[in-house]
């Protein structure tokens, strides 16, 4: 298989080192490679989205005719879609006024409301020990001026939530986290994800 | 708002975290803006962060005088501005600056050479700060010693100020031609070279005992900044050393800055390695900064496609006038001011 990451803003890298790691991990013919031309994205199996600015990467994808194939393939042909942090807001149907003001286009792929920066600002950034749907122990999840999933509905359901805020979402092949699997060491997140490839 | 947060199970301004915010603006283009209204042009441009500040180098330049931290008033402005990160520079070794900043909620802090340096021995203990910072360097020996002390990101210095992007050139050449330097040595060597990377952290020390009329030899024992030993810091940078001769880069992320003024000239540090650009002057001062800024976003976003980088080139109206970084008189340099 060959997972994808959305190279054109973010933490690109580290993502395709969390994708190439989870693969030999558990024993996955395939490779990750970063994705910056259409070329790239026919190619892949599944996709990653990394972290950075949402609005930023927004804007890259329409300019650089990627949005609209990602939105058809995730519909059209279920394509795995694991979106971290801004990659987490892209993927969501609303991402409230701070999307608005920036007019930020949104893939409006999973059934779920996210509020960008919910735990403030850099300062505010974290690190905690969570419990996980599926998962025996908890994870250690590292937020980073994160967002926050307010609500989910329809086919998307909440897979960890920290106090009242939902942090992590999959909605079928579609996996949203509100923090960063791929800087914590921790690769059960991303194995989670490749078993839907 | 921040929710009322369980600080017993939580860590907060970790090396992860720091380091972390700095991953998430790679491949991206920071700003500088000096109000409200150019922080939302430069949002809309697509910048991934915001610089906030009272001038921008080419005014500081002009203007000449001390030039400090801006005035809280005019960051919090900018920081209600806009929902990409803030970041605001301190003077080099003004700690109390620095602390105010934090204060502020600041996402990042530049610990700037183009602000007049506070501290002629050392740089800010940046790792004491729950707030990242990032630091200016003009060669591996400035990168390597920034990383040791905390620092979340590198910026090359070029020369801030000018629009000419000859010395931002030199310094991501410098840093990169001494990285693969360190490829072929051997442990005790990568030893030696930290040891002499160390040094410049004596001079205070040197000083005081020469004015003493003693041997101004400073031990290894000596205590010589921030509580650490010489020795200890000699071996905290023959660390960093090894992992950079191992990555073969710098353990943090890598921007360029200092005279960037035109789309080919943010693709061309980008095709030199860098992670990503800080554009000061070239923006604000250009004719047209809204199309100006979009297109050196463009450019980063699209460095490897020369046909991008030609197409969102044309008809941007006039770069900022510039200066030519040689011909500055030394003193008007602002690359030499830290170690």
């Amino acid at each position: 298989m060959r997972i994808g990451v959305i190279g054109v803003q973010g933490d690109v890298s580290e993502h395709v080192d969390a994708v190439a790691r989870a693969l030999k991990e558990t024993g996955k013919a395939g490779e990750a490679i970063a994705v910056r031309r259409r070329t790239d994205l026919d190619r892949v199996d599944a996709l990653t989205i990394p972290g950075g600015e949402s609005t930023t990467i927004s804007k890259l994808l329409v300019q650089l005719d990627l949005f609209d194939e990602i939105v058809r393939r995730a519909s059209d042909e279920a394509m795995p879609i694991m979106g971290t942090c801004a990659g987490c807001i892209l993927l969501a149907k609303d991402a409230g006024v701070q999307a608005d003001k920036t007019r930020t286009k949104l893939l409006g792929l999973m059934d779920m409301a996210v509020d960008r920066n919910a735990f403030g600002r850099q300062r505010e950034s974290f690190e905690a020990d969570l419990q996980v749907e599926g998962l025996e122990t908890p994870f250690h999840c590292v937020f980073i001026r994160a967002p926050a999933i307010l609500r989910t509905w329809g086919e998307c359901a909440p897979k960890s939530r920290y106090q009242d805020r939902i942090v992590l979402a999959r909605q079928k092949n579609l996996i949203g986290s509100a923090f960063h699997p791929e800087l914590g060491g921790d690769l059960r997140i991303h194995r989670w994800f490749l078993d839907l490839v | 708002m921040p929710l009322d947060l369980d600080l017993s199970k939580l860590r907060f301004g970790t090396e992860l975290l720091k380091r972390g915010f700095a991953k998430m603006q790679k491949g991206g283009v920071v700003m500088d803006v000096t109000n409200a209204e150019q922080a939302l042009i430069a949002e809309e441009a697509g910048a991934v962060a915001v610089m906030a500040l009272e001038r921008v180098p080419a005014d500081i330049r002009a203007a000449g005088g001390v030039a400090r931290m801006a005035d809280p008033v005019k960051i919090q402005e900018i920081m209600d501005a806009v929902t990409v990160p803030v970041m605001a520079k301190c003077r080099i070794g003004h700690e109390a600056e620095a602390r105010a900043l934090e204060s502020l909620g600041v996402d990042m802090i530049d610990e700037s050479e183009v602000l007049t340096p506070a501290d002629p021995f050392f740089h800010v203990n940046k790792r004491g700060f729950e707030v990242p910072f990032v630091c200016g360097a003009r060669n591996l020996g400035e990168a390597v010693r920034r990383t040791w002390e905390g620092a979340a990101m590198i910026r090359t210095k070029g020369e801030a100020g000018t629009g000419d992007v000859v010395e931002a050139v030199r310094h991501i050449r410098l840093v990169t031609a001494a990285i693969a330097e360190l490829k072929g040595l051997e442990n005790d060597r990568l030893l030696a070279v930290g040891t002499k990377f160390a040094a410049s952290y004596t001079k205070l020390l040197e000083e005081v005992r020469t004015a003493q009329g003693s041997d101004p030899t400073v031990r290894e024992a000596d205590v010589v900044f921030a509580g650490a030993t010489l020795d200890d810091i000699t071996e905290g940078i023959y660390q960093v050393l090894l992992e950079i001769k191992k990555l073969q880069r710098l353990p943090i992320v890598n921007f360029a800055a200092g005279g960037v003024a035109t789309p080919a000239d943010a693709a061309l540090m980008m095709l030199m390695g860098c992670d990503g650009v800080f554009v000061g002057s070239g923006i604000f001062k250009a004719e047209n900064p809204e199309t100006r800024g979009r297109a050196i976003v463009d450019a980063v976003a699209h460095f490897d496609d020369p046909s991008t980088v030609a197409e969102v080139s044309k008809g941007i109206g006039l770069a900022m006038k510039g200066l030519d970084a040689k011909a500055l008189p030394i003193e008007a340099r602002l690359q030499d001011r830290g170690w």
